[in-house]
């Protein structure tokens, strides 16, 4: 964090002032650890394997089976009291196969990448299948594979239509789970969970992750000194975890831990991932993502029963929790698309709407782009040439396309692939032979136009324009908008019905005056773009105030229903709040930015109040229950009905909130509760699981499955992954960023003063790999693997070190991958060595772990 | 007039290295990256910036110390920049008067008025200060001496993102120091101390907080003024001048005895004996 945010980091500096201590896993010792008090010296991938083991130390432990806290949180407030599936295999069972219940054959396009496929049906809640809404990441559930999501067993399920559509969401209502509330049914959550971990040993952990037990020890029990109802315990990542075959379940294996210490909801507490660019955030909520539209609800798809809006609402809406409202958060999203043109008549223009077909992510694109099936690609802001995995491949692809559009504030590698790539120089491509035309669009920088971030928090802070952009550099608002009129005009006389959609698209954001202080006329007014965000009264065009107040029935159009509120009036845009709490006072600096859902800064607090409704200890105390004004308060905005009082019954006919009880803290899980074991929603199984990365120099120490069995690969001669512990690839390489550079280095590399910071890559090594290689420090290096090759000076230091793993030692190679062709420093193209591997949940790429071999160059 | 002595409390304990202040103090100087950017990859830990110089006027240095099983380990960064000494030996070789204390009781030079000479570069212990070749002038960091006039804090203190680098009123930075090194003290880290305080060059108004010898740092344990030499080697020079005039005075009257008594000798031979050649009498 400290390398990577160094901002961000200066609260945990200001926490470590106050007396907290900071715990650091990870295979090298960076900036962050040099802050840190613990440094868990951890093998690259096993963080699984750690984390469960801090899962099995916490449950078993006295101070977690005495103090009555623990107890209390979780039978109350997570899932580990209901009952599975009789069915229901674990991973322990057959002789510590290492498969759950229900593995089959993928049958599906090959292009979606996926080895294999889960059959969920025996993970499901004993009696009743619940489902989760597909929304925050879960590509896999956007039709990919045959999984539940949204409604389980919408297919065969016969709904009216509507609007209105609450009688839709009524038939959808399941009966309800069977619990446990002693937590000893031996099918009940809590028991599966802790056979699950059972074997996560100390010294399994050191054996698997390389951690000397003393190590872990002392980290499992600072977790429990500081977690209960007087302290709490927060647990930060980035991508150390998310670019993993199994990325999505070692943030699972967290928020399991965080559920059982009872810190989710609370202040102090939680899980914070760190998003890696300016406003990534932002960019999911109203998504540059193939697989969700706004809000996180799912994108329609040719691959599912979506062919009408009801049955997109039938098969996406969950009937409990506040999920219950999609049928309105869908056609306000709808009328924000396709305005007066979307009537309750052809369902709000629902076959208008674009229906993706398969894994459209950045990974399977660039396989399609390389086998010649894309035309085109706008890369806005991204350099593929540079930062995507087995970029000899991307760069290869690149060639393949009829038109490239670069917009950027440099001439990237991914504009200058045609006459400066190392296959141009190479010679093994040649420009004359590239038909590619490629354009490059100067971009605006921030200070060159108004706008929002949203930070890693949900926080979305307005940032306004300082000065114009020079020549004919364009924001990529200006930009987006001025293609987007061209396109219309176009396509203005289509009978087609396939251009229905572009033409009815509403696409009205002129300034209504031009902007006095600017020389760019025509520049999009974003107030608009806002506005529309936000939401308003279709007939009044009255601001809408918050997302309770939306409808089904075409009434209140809305773009993304999370950042309803943001806007409740014009002149009162939140972002740009800028009122902090004065010093001294306790609060959550409300006037601060504005937060979604709601201006809520911490989710799901609830949690924060005992089941009573009364703060679970004074010093942690956040929101409660005020029983004199009949209402929630506290800090916060409640996330929470806010007059529901904490000893509200479920209404068992019930749908919506009204579902739940008063003390179900989590609102959108159908069942209200925080999830230990997750029926529905990962496609690799309900529980973490160690797995080796694809690739690895070690057979799993744990396993008969040696890696995630579901997970996605594309077998080709010029990806190749190569078999476990094969003795040509013998030690760990890792990727990772520096401070000094962001990213591909487009935004770094070309400034002299940062440039001048980090001038050159390196690759990082122990003085034990280095004398055994015959490697003194600022060598030159040839760093292998079964991609491809690159060279980089050697950086020899003891902060990478040797681990003793399953009775071998074994190093770690690490290297940065900011540098490219381009720029005023250059370097080699560390993503030559990746490979196009990934999650099967979110398609996200294993960069952190695969293996190479190095030598004296 | 005399405003109060403003400076630097750096608390190195807290510094993660992030190079803001390089950044944000060459932003504000407007002083050119090295070879326009196209630098050389040192070796030394992540410190590429390797000194300070006539164009780098802060410098972070890292130190990794690590034993060989890694059971124990650290990594120390620390911001280095002009001490602004409360006795400072460039102020005081300076022959055109361009380096000056000013009102806040920092030290800056006045790139007008420096002609290059380099006595201060060697009159500094710390090795701050070096010629910048745009100007062919000396330069060192002047504490954002035109930041502080419009009543702004320094760049680097202002980028600084965990308040390592840490900005006010000596008086109050000194208050502040000491009570974060109780806190080390009582956390167990008993090998926190200022470097920087009145006992060294009467106190340098960019101080720190350090957990290991200053050498560690790149720093001495002892500096000294350049005028350090001034009375024990003018007082040597005297004693010497003195003890040379004596002995040209004995050695100048030994002469003159030694010819005295060498013309009487002549004349007593001169009246006893007549003389058989005259080869005394040679002259």
């Amino acid at each position: 964090m400290a390398e990577c945010h160094p901002v961000a980091f200066r609260w945990v500096t200001q926490a470590k002032l106050r007396g907290a201590k900071v715990i650091h896993a990870d295979p090298r010792f960076t900036r962050t650890t040099a802050m840190a008090d613990i440094h868990a010296p951890i093998r690259a991938g096993t963080d699984i394997a750690f984390l469960g083991g801090l899962i099995n130390y916490v449950i078993n432990s006295e101070r977690w089976n005495t103090d009555p806290f623990f107890k209390e949180y979780v039978v109350n407030y997570t899932n580990a009291a209901t009952i599975i599936n009789d069915d229901f295999k674990d991973t322990e069972d057959d002789d510590a196969a290492g498969v759950f219940s229900g593995l089959i054959e993928y049958t599906g396009d090959p292009l979606n990448g996926f080895v294999a496929q889960y059959d969920n049906t025996t993970w499901q809640y004993r009696r009743t299948a619940v489902g989760d809404q597909g929304r925050s990441g879960s590509t896999a559930q956007s039709g990919e594979q045959e999984v539940e999501s949204g409604q389980p067993d919408a297919e065969s399920q016969e709904v009216p239509s509507g609007p209105p559509f609450d009688p839709l969401v009524r038939a959808l209502l399941p009966p309800p789970a069977e619990t446990d509330p002693t937590l000893e049914h031996p099918r009940c959550v809590f028991q599966i969970l802790k056979r699950h971990f059972s074997r996560y040993t100390p010294e399994m952990v050191a054996e698997v992750t390389g951690c000397p037990p003393e190590t872990f020890i002392q980290v499992a029990e600072t977790l429990l000194e500081n977690s209960g109802a007087d302290k709490t315990t927060a647990i930060v990542y980035a991508l150390g975890w998310t670019q993993h075959t199994y990325g999505p379940q070692m943030i699972g294996a967290a928020a399991i831990l965080q559920l059982l210490l009872g810190n989710i909801g609370r202040p102090g507490g939680g899980i914070l991932a760190l998003r890696g660019h300016a406003t990534i955030q932002g960019s999911t909520d109203i998504p540059t993502l193939y697989h969700s539209i706004h809000g996180y609800m799912p994108a329609p798809s040719a691959l599912k029963q979506h062919d009408t809006l009801t049955d997109y609402l039938k098969t996406e809406t969950l009937p409990t929790g506040y999920w219950a409202n999609t049928p309105k958060f869908m056609v306000s999203y709808l009328k924000s698309m396709y305005g007066d043109a979307a009537t309750p008549e052809n369902d709000f223009g629902y076959d208008w709407h674009p229906k993706i077909s398969g894994d459209h992510s950045h990974m399977p694109m660039m396989v399609a782009m390389m086998e010649g099936k894309v035309k085109g690609m706008f890369a806005m802001g991204q350099n593929p040439a540079v930062g995507g995995q087995n970029a000899r491949l991307q760069r290869k692809a690149l060639a393949k396309l009829e038109w490239l559009v670069v917009k950027d504030n440099f001439e990237t590698e991914t504009a200058a692939f045609w006459y400066n790539s190392p296959e141009v120089k190479s010679g093994e491509l040649r420009p004359e032979d590239i038909q590619t035309e490629v354009f490059l669009f100067p971009s605006a920088q921030v200070g060159e136009m108004d706008g929002s971030f949203t930070n890693t928090q949900r926080l979305v802070k307005w940032h306004h324009r300082a000065a114009d952009p020079p020549g004919d550099c364009r924001s990529d608002v200006w930009f987006t908008y001025h293609l987007g009129k061209r396109l219309k005009a176009l396509y203005a006389d289509s009978d087609l019905p396939r251009d229905q959609g572009i033409k009815n698209l509403v696409w009205d954001y002129e300034p209504d005056e031009p902007p006095a202080d600017s020389r760019i006329k025509d520049e999009p007014d974003v107030e608009k773009i806002l506005k529309e965000i936000n939401g308003y009264y279709t007939e009044t065009g009255e601001h809408l105030k918050s997302f309770a107040d939306l409808k089904d029935d075409g009434s209140t159009t809305c773009a993304s229903w999370i950042y309803c509120g943001i806007f409740p009036e014009p002149g009162q845009n939140r972002a740009a709040n800028r009122e902090p709490d004065p010093p001294g006072t306790v609060g959550a600096h409300l006037n601060w930015g504005y937060a979604w859902p709601a201006n809520r800064r911490i989710l799901y607090n609830r949690a924060s109040a005992r089941p009573d409704g009364q703060p679970w200890s004074e010093a942690k105390k956040w929101i409660w229950w005020d029983e004199e004004q009949g209402q929630w308060t506290g800090y916060d905005v409640p996330d929470f009905a806010a007059t529901k009082a904490p000893d509200t019954p479920a209404d068992p006919n019930g749908i919506g909130l009204d579902a739940h009880s008063g003390t179900d803290p989590f609102i959108m899980k159908a069942d209200g509760k925080g999830w230990l074991f997750a029926p529905t929603g990962m496609v690799d199984g309900p529980l973490p699981t160690h797995y080796e990365p694809a690739e690895s120099p070690v057979r799993n120490p744990l396993y008969r499955q040696q890696t995630n069995p579901v997970l996605k690969r594309w077998d080709r001669e010029d990806n190749r992954i190569i078999e476990p512990e094969d003795p040509e690839f013998p030690y760990v390489l890792t990727t990772y960023r520096l401070t000094e550079h962001h990213l591909s280095g487009v935004m770094s590399r070309w400034l002299p003063w940062l440039a001048e910071l980090q001038p050159e890559l390196f690759v990082e090594l122990s003085p034990e790999l280095a004398s055994e290689k015959g490697i003194n420090n600022l060598d030159w290096v040839r760093i292998r693997t079964p991609r491809g090759e690159i060279r980089a000076k050697a950086l020899v230091t003891r902060r990478m070190r040797p681990m003793q793993v399953a009775g071998k030692t074994i190093h770690h190679v690490g290297l940065p991958w900011h540098w490219g062709y381009q720029g005023i420093v250059t370097g080699d193209v560390t993503n030559d060595l990746s490979a196009l591997v990934g999650d099967p949940n979110v398609s996200i790429h294993e960069a952190k772990a695969f293996v190479c071999n190095v030598e004296k160059a | 007039m005399m405003a109060e002595p403003m400076g630097f409390f750096t608390d190195t304990t807290v510094c993660i290295g992030c190079k803001a202040c390089e950044v944000a103090c060459k932003e504000w100087n407007q002083l050119p990256a090295e070879s326009g950017g196209a630098n050389t990859l040192s070796g030394e830990s992540y410190d590429n910036t390797r000194r300070l110089s006539g164009t780098t006027w802060r410098h972070v240095r890292f130190i990794e110390q690590f034993n060989e099983d890694r059971s124990q380990g650290r990594w120390l960064m620390m911001s280095d920049v002009c001490k602004h000494c409360v006795q400072a030996g460039c102020l005081e070789v300076c022959p055109t008067g361009a380096i000056i204390r000013t009102e806040f009781d920092t030290v800056v030079i006045q790139a007008d008025v420096c002609n290059g000479c380099r006595a201060c570069i060697s009159a500094c212990p710390f090795g701050v200060i070096d010629i910048n070749p745009i100007t062919g002038t000396a330069m060192k960091c002047t504490l954002c001496y035109d930041r502080m006039q419009a009543g702004m804090i320094p760049a680097c203190a202002q980028a600084c993102p965990t308040q390592s680098i840490q900005f006010g009123p000596i008086s109050e930075l000194r208050q502040r120091a000491e009570k974060r090194v109780r806190q080390l003290h009582e956390a167990g880290q008993t090998d926190a101390y200022i470097y920087g305080d009145e006992s060294i060059l009467g106190g340098l108004n960019s101080f720190y907080l350090l957990v290991d010898e200053p050498e560690v740092y790149g720093l001495p344990s002892n500096p000294q003024l350049p005028s350090r030499n001034l009375v024990p080697s003018a007082t040597l020079s005297a004693a010497g001048a003195a003890a040379m005039g004596l002995l040209g005075l004995v050695s100048l009257r030994k002469r003159r005895m030694d010819r005295l008594a060498a013309e009487r000798r002549a004349e007593r031979e001169e009246s006893a004996e007549p003389v058989e050649g005259g080869e005394e009498g040679d002259a």
